[in-house]
Order: structure tokens, then sequence, then C-alpha cells
């Protein structure tokens, strides 16, 4: 474990001198840019793309009921998102984003969030309940196959900063940024586990490790304690920052929803 | 509640061996883990699975906590008549779930 | 925790050990492993004390598993699957879960296939062992093992 250790912080000495230009700047993509799907285990990977077996499935199906079932309002979401009008296919490529209303980077959780208290009359759904994280997968799975795309411009551009820096910085017991692990490590081994690029875009995705569907915030949380450093809370700042610094580092690749991970 | 998937034909013809899948909601909870707060959590688990098809039952299954969550189960039938196909799952505390599948056979 | 070569091309060498680092928060499970004499056992509860033979029962498992709380398995039979010559249970057995048995499946003629697949907890790496019991109380035996990557402590 020391070895291992020394040989990260060499490593970081020489790759985090290079002050990364400005905040502003795009990200540096990994080369080739690869989807965490790509270190899977071919096992895994077909599990992923089997429509039936793919537990995630499980999840979207509730979403789907889910969004056509009346609220207080009595409006389902399908009420006013339908094929022809507010249609939400390829919507979620491009979360997170600016809300023109309140000006808060809302991601998709939040998204949803605002038309159950805009337009539904209903209390916003907690993370991680069964309900958010169904309608969420649906609406991701909408957009399965849509490449990423964020705006990172004009009241975005703050919150992709400080995404950035959330990136960038080493912290924890083992003072690890995500950075030293994702942007010069991928491809490494930590313990039986492959260091993927730490793409979002499989997201919410179903772990075998949760043994259910979860977000990223959720994912996040683990990397987060993972270096012994003391995670966010679901869909704070912090995490929503980092959200949209992913998507932009993660442009080009597709929404896979449901991703299925180790 | 629980959804439930379930994968099989609309039609077969008499004699033919159908292929069906079902998935179903359930964290089949081992009672061996502690959550978070440290506190053993609660075993959980589907004991049984039954399906019955023309009058009788034509698969069973005895399920134990190392069946992985979200039980999956692929096997097979003979198509004899038409009718429902009734997939039912009974938890450890009697509570259980069930979906039919209406089959026609030409 | 053992990883092998053939991972993916760009899996290169180990560079740091975190131990369980984490990115697992949960615990370790309150009950001993069973052992192979556990899984003898199981097998003789669920179909009494009667010889194994060897053969006409087949099982697939991938060769790595990188979580043990999900593995797919399919387990098949070699039967006519008639009327007066079928199977009539099969059961899945694991020498190293603190339960040796994982389910017992009971078929009868008109299943037309003796075929199960579904996903298991593996507990670590092991040889999983499958029994089917014949229309005639005849027992054969079949297994296959994986390697557990990622044997995830919170197995049942
Ligand atoms: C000690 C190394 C390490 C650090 C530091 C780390 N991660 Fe991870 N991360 C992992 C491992 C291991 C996984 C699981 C395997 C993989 O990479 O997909 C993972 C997975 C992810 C994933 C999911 C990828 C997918 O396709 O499922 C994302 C997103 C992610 N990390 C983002 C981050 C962010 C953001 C940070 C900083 C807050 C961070 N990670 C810090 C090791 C690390
Ligand atoms: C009364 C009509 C109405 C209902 C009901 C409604 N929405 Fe919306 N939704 C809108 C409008 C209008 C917008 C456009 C943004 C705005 O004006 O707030 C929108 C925007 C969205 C977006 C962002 C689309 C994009 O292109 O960025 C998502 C995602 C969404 N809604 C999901 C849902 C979900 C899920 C539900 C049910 C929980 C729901 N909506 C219920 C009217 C509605």
């Amino acid at each position: 474990m020391k070895a291992g250790l020394a040989f990260l912080s060499a490593l970081c000495l020489s790759a985090c001198g290079d002050d990364a230009a400005s905040t502003q700047s795009p990200p540096a993509q990994p080369q080739p840019l690869l989807s965490g799907y790509e270190f899977l285990q071919p096992q895994t990977r077909a599990l992923q793309d089997d429509n039936f077996a793919n537990p995630g499935f499980l999840w979207i199906d509730r979403g789907e009921a889910l969004f056509s079932t009346a609220a207080a309002s009595g409006e389902a979401c399908s009420d006013c998102h339908t094929d022809t009008s507010l249609p939400l296919a390829g919507a979620a490529a491009h979360y997170p984003q600016i809300d023109a209303e309140s000006g808060d980077l809302v991601n998709l959780e939040a998204r949803i969030n605002l038309c159950r208290t805009r337009y539904q009359d209903e209390a916003p759904l907690e993370y991680e309940s069964d309900e958010l994280l169904s309608l969420t997968a649906y609406v991701a799975y909408l957009s399965r196959g849509t490449p990423v795309s964020v705006d990172i411009e004009g009241a975005a551009a703050d919150w992709y900063a400080r995404g950035r820096d959330y990136f960038e910085t080493r912290r924890g017991q083992f003072n690890l940024s995500c950075t030293q692990c994702h942007d010069d490590n991928w491809g490494k081994k930590l313990r039986g586990d492959t260091i993927s690029q730490g793409h979002g875009t499989g997201f919410p995705a179903y772990r075998l490790e949760w043994q259910s569907l979860g977000s990223l915030h959720r994912r996040l949380r683990d990397c987060d304690a993972g270096v012994r450093a003391e995670p966010r809370m679901f869909g704070s700042d912090d995490y929503l920052a980092v959200e949209l610094y992913l998507a932009k580092r993660a442009e080009g690749l597709e929404i896979e929803t449901p991703g299925v991970r180790r | 509640m629980a959804t439930i998937r379930i994968a099989a034909p609309d039609t077969a013809s008499a004699g033919e061996v159908i292929e069906l899948k079902v998935l179903i909601q359930h964290p089949m909870e081992t009672g061996y883990r502690s959550g978070p707060d440290g506190k053993r959590i609660e075993r959980d688990i589907i004991e049984t699975f039954e399906v019955t098809y023309d009058g009788e039952t034509v698969f069973e299954a005895d399920l134990q906590p190392g069946i992985a969550a979200n039980p999956i189960f692929t096997f097979y039938t003979r198509a004899t008549t038409s009718g429902p196909i009734v997939f039912k799952w009974t938890g450890q505390d009697g509570e259980s779930w069930s979906e039919t599948h209406d089959l026609t056979v030409e | 925790m053992k990883t092998l070569s053939r991972q993916k091309s760009f899996a290169r060498r180990s560079f740091l050990q975190l131990g369980a680092a984490g990115l697992v928060a949960t615990a370790l499970p309150l009950r001993a492993a069973a052992d192979a004499a556990d899984a003898d056992a199981a097998i003789r509860e669920i179909f009494g004390d009667k010889p194994l033979n060897e053969g006409r029962v087949s099982v697939k498992l991938p060769p790595i598993a990188e979580n043990g709380n999900s593995v797919a398995i399919t387990v098949a039979a070699e039967s006519l699957m008639s009327p007066d010559d079928y199977v009539r249970r099969i059961a899945i057995i694991s020498p190293r879960n603190p339960i040796a048995e994982v389910a017992v499946f009971k078929l009868g003629p008109r299943a037309g296939k003796a075929e199960i697949s579904t996903r298991i907890r593996m507990a670590g790496t092991q040889r999983i062992r499958a029994v089917a019991e014949l229309s005639d109380g005849t027992l054969w035996h079949g297994s296959a093992s994986t390697v557990v990557t990622l044997a995830a402590c919170l197995i049942g």
C-alpha cells in the first residue's frame, strides 16, 4: 500500500505541476475518450446490453408508469410532454444546465423536481428515492444514444470553474484528486477494479455492488469515501458543479442509461 | 409494490417448447449485511416462485439468500392449450406478487 | 485479491493498493462461510442419502465475475423430458456461501427442456455444484468454477 501511494505521489509531482491553463478552458479530455462500459468484463457488458435482463429496466418501467400517473394538479408528466409538445427525447444529454426562471444550475433530478413543484402541486422527491431514481432513469433513457453536450457559458461558467476545481483538488486521508485516478491512471488496477475515465454517462446506473440502481451523486459519494474524504450531500452545489464539469469532459460520449457497473 | 418484467411469446404451436423469462424488483436481503449505521439489515427474501399453466404447476423454485437481488429466471414449458400463464412470487412473510401472461396456442 | 491478466487490453499494472479503500462501505458477514462438507450435507438434506453420478448435468458460469453479488449461471440436464423420463428437480449448491443451498427448482415432463438460468451470489472464488434428480430417482452431478475478483463481503 505504501509503495503504491509513493508511486502515485511521484506520478503526481510530474503531472500536477503544469498548471491547468485557466479554469475556463475546456477540460483535457482523456484520449481516446472511453465510456466506463469499455472497462467492464464481457458478462457485465452483456448484462447492460440485454434490454430484458438489465435490472435497470425495472426502474425504467416504473418511471414510465409514474410518468403517466396523474399528480395532485391532475396532470401527469405525459400530459405536457408528448412526442410533439415539449418532447423529452435527447433532453437529458444537455444537463446540468441553468434553469432560466431561477438562474440555478439544475441536473436532471432537480429539473424533474422543478416540474413537480411548478406544474404539479407536488413536493420534490428525495434523492435516491425509488420514485426519483425511476423518473430520472426513464427520462435519461429517452436520450440513450444521444451524445452529451452542455453549455458552460454565461451563468454556467462559474459552476463549471467550481466543478473543475473540485475535480483537480486533492482530498481525504489519501490526499487524492479525481484527476489523479480518472485522468492520470485510467486503465490501471485498483483492487479488483480497473479505473475508468470517470464519466457519468451511464447514470442512473445499476451497480452490482449496490445491488440497485443509483444516481451519479451516489457514485461520487463512493469515490469521495474511497479516498476517506467526507462525501458531499446528494444534490449539493459541489456535486452539481462536478456533474457539469464531468458532462463537458465527456462531450461526444453517448448517454447509455441504464448503465450496468461493477 | 414490485415491478415485474416478463418475456414470453404471445403465440406458439401446440407441443412447442417455449422460453419464459421473468425479472422482479426485490432486494433479496440476506440478513448477513449491516447498513451504514452498523446495524444488521434484517433478512428479507422471496422464498418461492411458482408458475401455473393449463391447470397445473409447471415450474417451481425454492429460493435462498444465495439468489442475487432482483431475481431473474429463464426456463421452459411446452405449449399445450391457449390460456393464462400465471407467475407468482411469495416473500418470507407471506406477501406475494403475481403477473399473468396470455398465450395463444394455434 | 486476485486479478487475472486477461482482463482488458488497457489493463496496465496495479498502481496502488488502497486495500479496501472502500469504494465499498459495507460490512463483514455475520456468519462463517460454508465448506465442502456443508455442501455435501445440503445435497443429502434435499435429495436423501443416494449416490451422486457424475455427468448429464452441465453448469455454465463465466470464467471471471467482477462482483460476487450477481453472477449469471445456467444449469442444464440431459433428459428426454417425456412423460416417463424427465427431470424432477435441480439444485444449485455453493460450497462457500454462508448457506450452501442456493435454490431448488421443481420441473416435470411439461417443462419440455431441463434448463434454467438465473443469477446467484458468490462469496468468493469457488466451484458451484448442481444436482439433478431424474424421474427414476437417480441423482446426477455437474459443476463449474468462477474466479470472483471482487467478492462482495455481503453475501448470503
Ligand atoms: C482512488 C482513485 C479514485 C479517485 C480519487 C476517484 N475515483 Fe472515481 N472511481 C474510481 C473507481 C475504482 C471507480 C469504479 C471503476 C470505474 O472507474 O468505473 C470510479 C468510478 C467513478 C465514476 C463512474 C464511472 C462509470 O462509468 O461508472 C465516476 C463518474 C467517478 N468515478 C468520478 C469521480 C470523481 C468526480 C472523483 C473526485 C471527486 C473521483 N471519481 C475520484 C476511483 C477513483
Ligand atoms: C403542466 C405541464 C408540465 C408537467 C405536468 C410536467 N412538465 Fe416538465 N416541463 C414543462 C415545461 C413547460 C418545461 C419547459 C421548461 C419550463 O418552462 O420550466 C418542462 C421541462 C421539463 C424537462 C426539461 C426539458 C428540456 O428540454 O430541458 C424535463 C426533463 C421535464 N420537464 C420532465 C418532467 C417530468 C419527469 C414530469 C413529471 C414528474 C414533468 N416534466 C411534468 C411542463 C410540464
